[in-house]
């Protein structure tokens, strides 16, 4: 009975080794059609990053300088690092009551770990990740960003 | 037609004709000096290109691309860059055994080369017991790197050094097993006339199942024994940074780097030799158009070959299986390994007896 578990257990072992040894093989076959490198400075032009590459934390703005964020600070508590800063102002609305918007949506690239937490946390999608990847900067205040464009304002119906 | 056979003895015959007694012998002494050391270090630079072209296959990456063609150069630029470099010794280590350990390993690595058989009739030296002085020799390689382990002062290094040692003397027994195996097919120890044995047939088709578990088991233990992936726990760069050679930097760690690949060169060389016919060509059956074929192709070709084709395997295992850890390690020596080659070796001596074998 021992011997039986033995000679299974050589013989499940080596199928195990093979079957690896059998996928990096077909790997080296056709590693000209399976490469995944970038070959990045020469190729800048024609550089296609992955749908799902995490860049930096952009905010989404429509044609009308209008985006969705409505100051609700939920991506500043997600993020674990302090990377966010949500400044809010409160506008007077025609009818002259007061409503709660942002007035600057401060990120700190300097800090960010691309851990996509704060855009999983937005309510309204008003955040996402750009494909921009090239940072380095000279002086470290350019890496301190405003994310809303001057002068925008939130969207119609987004609460 | 000119043959490294040829030219070896038309220099050998030159030289005795110019010189008197002793001195062809000492000429033909650095001779052989000089090749061993360019072979060791041509040796090294293909073999670290091919390794990291391997693995960037394996890996679905490019390798090596910028110097040179196909960054076929970037191997000797790295060289000139290790021949630059400081070759530091530690404060508080034995500085003796600390430089003197680099040299004992690439040493080893050389004397080994002496009965290999590189192609037809060309061969340093054919002692009697060539097999048998090879894995004494081989050994000794442990030597140095329990001195470059001990000598670091360092405990990554040490910890490396005796696990090498440990994992050396544990895995040395299958892979005698394994030779033992084709010398009791052969009857003899000399690599010369183990090669002969093979001109109607190589003994890895000749010796069929027994032969082929002899062959598989000594790929694994010749692996474990050049300290190579999956079983380089003397380095294990996740758990010791470097292992034995943490301390080392410069030429004296290059020394250390070549030596690994020149091993792993010799012990593929020897496995050629033993199960895959040595510089014998393949030969199907006797007097065929194919065997004619096959003949045209030069000794040292078919050597050299088959040696990459080992040495692609060694390297496949590097790439694709993950390390064991020693607990792991002394287990499948001592509980697989070994057990299996000794009722192996029994199968060999029955079917060599009994004349079981084409």
């Amino acid at each position: 009975m021992f011997l039986k578990e033995y000679i299974s257990d050589v013989f499940k072992g080596v199928k195990s080794l093979l079957t690896g040894m059998k996928l990096t093989g077909w790997y080296a076959l056709h590693h000209k059609k399976e490469k995944i490198t970038q070959q990045y400075p020469d190729n800048k032009d024609t550089l296609v990053l992955p749908e799902r590459f995490r860049g930096e934390v952009v905010m989404i703005h429509d044609e009308h300088n209008e985006h969705a964020c409505t100051g609700c600070t939920a991506c500043e508590l997600a993020c674990p690092n302090a990377t966010i800063k949500i400044v809010t102002k409160f506008d007077i609305q025609p009818d002259g009551k007061k409503k709660k918007a942002i007035d600057k949506f401060v990120y700190h690239l300097e800090l960010c770990t691309f851990c996509n937490l704060c855009i999983e946390a937005c309510p309204t999608n008003a955040i996402k990740m750009a494909q921009t990847f090239e940072h380095s900067v000279f002086d470290r205040t350019n890496l301190t960003k405003i994310l809303n464009n001057p002068d925008s304002k939130i969207r119609e119906g987004v609460e | 037609m000119p043959s490294l056979e040829n030219i070896a003895n038309s220099i050998h015959v030159w030289l005795n004709n110019q010189f008197t007694a002793p001195w062809p012998m000492l000429i033909e002494f650095v001779i052989v000096g000089v090749c061993i050391i360019s072979l060791f270090a041509l040796l090294g630079l293909v073999l670290i290109m091919m390794e990291r072209k391997v693995s960037a296959w394996m890996q679905l990456r490019l390798g090596p691309n910028r110097v040179g063609p196909v960054g076929m150069f970037q191997t000797a630029a790295d060289t000139l860059k290790l021949i630059v470099k400081e070759g530091m010794t530690p404060d508080g280590a034995d500085k003796f055994l600390f430089n003197l350990a680099p040299f004992i390993v690439m040493i080893i690595a050389m004397v080994v080369m002496a009965p290999l058989m590189f192609a037809k009739g060309l061969q340093i030296w054919d002692i009697n017991i060539g097999v048998l002085f090879f894995s004494a020799i081989s050994s000794v390689s442990v030597i140095g790197i329990l001195m470059a382990g001990w000598a670091s002062n360092n405990k990554y290094s040490l910890l490396g050094a005796m696990r090498s040692g440990a994992q050396i003397v544990s895995y040395e027994l299958s892979a005698g097993f394994a030779i033992l195996a084709i010398v009791i097919l052969t009857g003899d120890l000399k690599i010369s006339s183990i090669v002969n044995s093979q001109a109607n047939g190589w003994w890895i088709f000749k010796g069929h199942l027994p032969v082929w578990i002899a062959f598989v088991i000594f790929m694994i233990a010749v692996t474990a024994e050049t300290n190579r992936a999956p079983f380089d726990l003397a380095e294990a760069e996740s758990e010791l940074t470097a292992g034995f050679h943490t301390e080392y930097s410069g030429m004296k760690f290059a020394l250390f780097f070549l030596a690994e690949y020149v091993n792993i060169f010799v012990v593929c060389a020897l496995g050629a030799t033993l199960f895959l016919g040595g510089w014998q060509p393949l030969h199907f059956g006797t007097g065929t158009q194919f065997n004619h074929i096959m003949d045209y192709i030069p000794s040292s070709l078919w050597f050299v070959g088959k040696t990459f084709f080992l040495i692609f395997v060694i390297m496949w295992f590097r790439w694709t299986f993950p390390r064991l850890r020693i607990d792991q390690l002394l287990n499948l020596e001592w509980k697989y390994l070994l057990p299996i080659s000794m009722f192996n070796l029994l199968l060999v001596t029955l079917m060599a007896i009994m004349g079981w074998y084409f």
